[in-house]
């Protein structure tokens, strides 16, 4: 459809095959030929020699909404019983660079809905916001779907925000989609990035990916809403736009931006909404909201996090791990196979599909590095790699690794520990 | 009452099994196998269990893909699913998941006849969790997403589910008809028998293009219709590999914690 070959320029050199993450390019003798597993991910264009595929979306003329008649950028901003969710935090921050982005006079509104829960601005202007929308009624007491996707899609019709973010909480991926649909506008899952300006993009590119920018123009006026996300496990990264309708919706992964410092007696505009809901409007009833009485995993906060993966051989190789983090102060994580092997709980995994995580310290046991492991981790500040196969992933992303035993080396660390200080002093002693 | 079952699942390339090629940066998907997608088999296995109690349930797997997402279907039909549904045409491609929404529901519509739809949480080629709460809302119907244990009363219509959320988990009470979404807490899926395979063979497997389902490529499904669309792609950049510390284990131990103080990490 949108992702031509040109037959003519085409030579039949099968690198568009090779570079398709999708298998959706086939060979007609030597022709290249796109088929319908084709996502318009556009890798192809990027990488054919002889500029012969084309990517022909541009030049459909849409339907356009009026997009000027949205402004200000509004987070939702998630409690649970009557406590903000810390990435909603996170987010008020992260829209208030966006819409200082976007302009001057641009604005960043959390939206609280709940049953009394005004007493939550304070946190959100400290955080950021420079002003809240509350929606307070006692049937929004608990979460509900068919609840909260009707009062925020009604205030999104009445006040027009340009942008919502969410964040991809079990609660915020279950509301932005349907929010999104009855909008009919475009909703990005999970993002791990945001920009507004192109030159931001660009910078960005430059810093931290393989992407060519040169056909970016850094003094663009273009101001749509740039969301990177991880796709195909973190094997690929992808950035999308919503470009001919409104409001631009991302879920962002909790734990992925960072909170600003927060202003000290801070305040901010308050409206309060006034959006009709009654009882029948709500098709399911919560009979009841269970706290986990396990352990709760904090892998987000954690400033140290330790994790076993299959080299841990079974179950019982995390009582090491466990030994380990209560040593060094940390958490204990977890690959996704050692989660798949019942080994230990899911609240423990790191990863696309588990937590993403940004430690000061990552120590990854007995983990081989899959890529989805990795697109979980990789912007820890530091990673230790400890694993008998020199030739694992791991190492490759590792600022340190021990090609050994973990059973022989972890235990090491442990005995050791206390004593950096000492090992310190004397390896500086020894090398003056 | 016989219960009607719908089940949407998806074929997926097993995204566990596919490395990047340290040289030319890009994905190396050779001998990649396309699966069932793991959370789909959940909400099948689901569909299977009601059919176990209930053998007069009617299991219908419904998917959008290419021509090759049969092998899937087949492998739902062999597992015990009683007919399978796939949407595909090249006008299809490049939906994102509000289109995608609108394919799925078109085709639920077209089967008509449902009490409960079943899907996995997410497909793990996207990860986005957006096209089961989407089709639910196009199709007008209540939903709970990460689905961990499900429960049908003897009325058959009161369906009592629990919702995992990251510190706990909701028990949650909904009327069918209405959507779920699967995660792999809810059960560990069967394995297709081998008496289940050769059944598979002769149960009903059904085509349809976008004309048959009645939606229009312009501005219902595929990529001109999509409201997001890819900007850029790119493969991640690797950080780049550090050092390597050698000797014994407590010589390791020992430059570990000499490194990482030098990096005041400690």
């Amino acid at each position: 459809m949108a992702i031509v070959v040109i037959n003519e320029k085409c030579i039949g050199c099968k690198i568009c095959v090779k570079v398709c993450p999708f298998e959706a390019i086939d060979m007609d003798g030597k022709l290249a030929v796109i088929n319908e597993k084709c996502t318009s991910c556009k890798q192809c264009v990027a990488k054919c020699p002889k500029e012969a595929i084309e990517d022909t979306t541009a030049d459909v003329v849409q339907e356009e909404t009026d997009l000027s008649a949205y402004k200000h950028v509004w987070v939702y901003a998630e409690q649970r019983a009557g406590k903000l969710v810390n990435v909603a935090l996170e987010l008020v921050g992260e829209g208030r660079r966006l819409a200082r982005e976007i302009g001057p006079d641009v604005k960043v509104y959390a939206i609280l809905i709940g049953d009394k829960v005004d007493h939550l601005t304070s946190d959100l202007f400290a955080y950021g916001a420079d002003g809240a929308y509350i929606i307070e009624n006692d049937l929004l007491k608990n979460y509900t779907t068919d609840g909260y996707t009707k009062v925020l899609t009604d205030s999104i019709r009445k006040y027009k925000p340009e942008i919502v973010i969410f964040g991809a909480t079990h609660i915020g991926r279950d509301l932005a989609p349907r929010v999104a649909a009855r909008l009919n506008t475009g909703l990005t899952a999970d993002c791990t990035r945001l920009d507004v300006k192109v030159s931001s993009y660009i910078d960005y590119a430059n810093k931290n990916t393989t992407l060519d920018t040169s056909d970016l123009d850094p003094n663009s006026e273009e101001k749509g809403l740039k969301q990177t996300r991880p796709a195909f496990g973190g094997n690929l990264m992808a950035t999308i736009v919503c470009p001919r309708t409104r409001p631009q919706m991302s879920t962002v992964r909790p734990g992925v931006m960072s909170k600003i410092d927060p202003i000290e007696g801070a305040t901010g505009e308050i409206i309060k909404v006034d959006t009709p809901l009654v009882a029948s409007d709500i098709h399911i009833e919560v009979l009841e909201v269970v706290k986990s009485t396990k352990e709760i995993v904090s892998l987000t906060d954690a400033e140290i996090i330790c994790s076993g993966g299959r080299g841990l051989g079974g179950p019982s190789g995390f009582e090491l791990i466990k030994e380990f983090a209560d040593k060094v102060g940390g958490v204990v994580g977890s690959s996704r196979a050692a989660v798949d092997s019942g080994w230990i709980d899911h609240s423990h995994q790191v990863g696309q599909t588990g937590t993403t995580v940004k430690p000061k310290i990552y120590f990854a046991c007995g983990i081989s590095g899959a890529i989805q492991h990795l697109a979980g981790m990789q912007t820890s500040d530091i990673i230790v790699a400890i694993n008998k196969d020199p030739d694992a992933p791991i190492f490759e992303v590792a600022d340190f690794g021990i090609v050994g035993d973990l059973y022989e080396v972890v235990p090491q660390i442990i005995a050791a520990w206390d004593n950096a200080d000492k090992i310190y002093a004397d390896y500086v002693h020894a090398q003056a | 009452m016989a219960l009607k079952i719908i089940v949407c699942a998806k074929q997926v390339p097993d995204t566990n099994e596919i490395k990047i090629d340290p040289v030319t940066k890009t994905l190396k998907r050779e001998g990649v196998p396309a699966i069932l997608n793991h959370d789909d088999a959940n909400a099948l296995e689901e569909a299977l269990r009601i059919k176990d109690k209930y053998p007069d349930t009617y299991i219908t797997v419904i998917t959008m893909g290419p021509p090759q997402a049969v092998d899937m279907l087949r492998q739902c039909l062999a597992m015990g699913a009683d007919e399978g549904i796939l949407a595909s045409d090249r006008a299809l491609g490049g939906s994102d998941t509000w289109a995608t929404s609108n394919a799925l529901a078109a085709t639920v519509r077209k089967v008509g006849d449902y009490d409960i739809i079943f899907a996995g949480r997410q497909a793990i080629d996207g990860d986005t969790a957006q096209v089961g709460p989407q089709m639910a809302e196009k199709l007008g119907l209540p939903q709970v997403t990460y689905v961990k244990q499900f429960e049908l009363a003897e009325d058959m219509q009161t369906i009592t589910v629990h919702r995992a959320l990251e510190d706990g988990h909701e028990i949650i009470r909904i009327k069918t008809p209405c959507v779920l979404t699967a995660i792999h807490q809810l059960n560990t899926p069967r394995l297709p028998s081998m008496k289940g395979i050769m059944a598979a063979r002769k149960k009903p497997v059904s085509t349809y293009s976008a004309a048959d389902l009645g939606v229009d490529p312009d501005k219902e499904v595929g990529l001109l219709a999509s409201p997001t669309n890819v900007y850029r792609s790119f493969t991640p950049v690797p950080r780049g590999k550090g050092t390597m510390l050698e000797g014994e284990s407590n010589e390791q131990a020992e430059k570990l914690l000499i490194g990482l103080k030098a990096k005041l990490a400690i």
